[in-house]
């Protein structure tokens, strides 16, 4: 026998093995079917907060140039004051741009956005102070260096308050990466009970298939002969369960984007959830692939050899 | 082909199922191993199909002595024998033609060359129409044949028979055994088990008898 032979003969009896292993799911649908799902979802539920997640840090990418401080201005500043302090302002080498918005601006701005105009009419005086907008040089940009501009610009004598608009943004990231970090022990904790359930699954398999591994040791069946097919199981579980979780997720995002784009929608932004992935759909049957393999080889590392004839 | 010498076995449990065995089987020959249920007749057999290993003396088959025979190299050796069961021992969720193909499956057989043999090896037992059955839709004689159609699909150099006959009434026993006697014209060593005495002693092939793990006598005709 030439060695293409041995290979194409070695390739054949792997396709036939896997071929019988899908059979022996195929004709238990039910049983199949349950352990197929729960390892779907077990599967679908860190991946579909793993979206999430990355659609929250690229927003909060999208964000990160919008890195600027608001100077509110003392009400006892008058407007050319305050102008004239914008003008000095943008001497400076740490501050690439500043915008003045005197306080009849933000009444008006105020005014537009909040709807409350009606309420604003009421009152005596403008309560609003004049505002300037200050764009950080490009350079400076660690919360170190952020952090000093915005205390020099607060000692100063004219000014109300310096307020980071990072600060929020920093805060999301914050939480961002809280979640990420929850995400990932959810995904390792997860991803180990579908070891465990792939594993035990399979472990039943072999003590059901007790009788026939024994007969196929007596014909002279090696450990790996035996093995093969419980591998292969394995692997189909994966494989399947990493579609169904596919599916789930596909679903699931696809129900929830529409509320998650008019949500965000009301804070200004024209952001789209990018839920439809196709890298999910090679990702997740990859890992299901991984996991099922490994859970099978725990099995059958574990048993199999010690069903021996009597 | 088989030497026994000085062949003990004893179980954790201290008994004493084979005491200072000592027997010789020659190539092509066919014999009889009798003696009473409990005489060691299936202990003798796990020997030689290395089930079991003993525990003092020495077990050669086919020019190995089986007492260094590592554990990985087992599957390796089995192919040389020929198990034939008294319950069959048949894979009830496959179909007679895969049973029989197994140990062919096992060797890595191509698929052509499978579907040869054990059509040839069926045809020996005359069960060629039945190979689409599963076992559970044949008879008690003919899932016997099939366990036999499978022991030698692979052309083993021995084949051994732990009470063939034992669920069978006379005339399917003859039978069965007609075909053991065929595999050994064609110079297949065959070792049997049993304790139907009526039919043996029909038959013109040596009674290896065991009592009490020991040789109680040696018949030759």
């Amino acid at each position: 026998m030439s060695l293409s032979t041995i290979m194409t003969n070695y390739f054949l009896r792997h396709v036939q093995v896997m071929l019988f292993s899908l059979g022996q799911l195929w004709r238990q649908p039910v049983a199949s079917l349950m352990t197929v799902t729960v390892i779907g979802i077990a599967l679908a539920l860190p991946a579909g907060l793993f979206v999430l997640q990355q659609n929250m840090t690229t927003v909060s990418e999208q964000w990160d140039d919008s890195n600027q401080i608001t100077l509110f201005l003392k009400t006892t500043i008058s407007q050319v004051e305050g102008k004239q302090l914008s003008l000095d302002l943008k001497k400076w080498p740490n501050i690439a741009q500043v915008q003045f918005q005197s306080a009849a601006q933000s009444l008006s701005e105020f005014r537009q956005l909040s709807g409350l105009g009606d309420l604003l009419d009421s009152l005596p005086n403008n309560p609003l102070p004049a505002v300037i907008i200050i764009y950080p040089a490009e350079d400076i940009v660690s919360p170190d260096a952020i952090g000093s501009l915005l205390a020099r610009l607060e000692a100063m004598p004219q000014v109300e308050q310096a307020q980071l608009d990072m600060e929020w943004l920093q805060r999301l990231r914050s939480i961002n990466e809280t979640i990420h970090r929850g995400i990932s022990i959810l995904a390792i904790l997860l991803s180990l009970s579908v070891l465990l359930i792939i594993g035990n699954t399979i472990r039943l398999a072999i003590l059901s298939r007790q009788s026939e591994i024994k007969v196929m040791k007596l014909v002279g069946a090696t450990d790996r002969f035996v093995r093969r097919p419980f591998l292969y199981t394995g692997f189909w579980y994966g494989l399947v369960g990493g579609i169904v979780a596919w599916i789930t997720l596909m679903l699931t995002l696809s129900v929830i984007s529409s509320p998650i784009d008019e949500l965000i929608g009301h804070y200004g932004s024209n952001f789209d959830l990018q839920w439809f992935s196709l890298t999910m759909l090679t990702t997740l049957p990859s890992i299901g692939v991984v996991l099922g393999a490994a859970g099978a080889w725990l099995a059958v590392s574990r048993h199999i050899h010690m069903i021996e004839p009597n | 082909m088989i030497q026994f010498t000085d062949v003990y076995k004893r179980y954790p449990n201290r008994y004493e199922a084979l005491s200072g065995l000592s027997f010789h089987l020659n190539k092509g020959e066919m014999a009889f191993l009798t003696g009473h249920s409990g005489a060691g007749k299936s202990t003798l057999l796990k020997l030689i199909a290395l089930i079991e290993r003993c525990s003092h003396g020495q077990v050669l088959v086919n020019k190995q002595n089986l007492t260094h025979l590592p554990k990985r190299k087992i599957p390796y050796y089995r192919r040389q024998i020929g198990l034939v069961f008294q319950d069959h021992n048949l894979l009830h969720d496959r179909t007679v033609f895969d049973n029989v193909a197994l140990p062919l499956v096992i060797a890595g057989e191509n698929h052509r060359e499978i579907g040869r043999r054990v059509r040839a090896s069926l045809d020996k037992v005359g069960l060629l129409g039945k190979e689409r059955n599963l076992p559970i839709a044949l008879s008690g004689g003919e899932q016997q044949r099939v366990g036999i159609a499978r022991a030698v699909v692979n052309r083993p150099a021995i084949l051994l028979a732990d009470e063939p006959t034992g669920n069978l009434d006379p005339d399917l026993s003859r039978d069965i055994m007609q075909l053991f006697e065929q595999f050994n014209q064609v110079g297949t060593t065959v070792f049997i088990a049993t304790h139907d005495h009526d039919l043996i002693h029909t038959l013109p092939y040596r009674q290896i008898q065991l009592h009490q793990g020991r040789l109680a006598k040696r018949e030759v005709e």
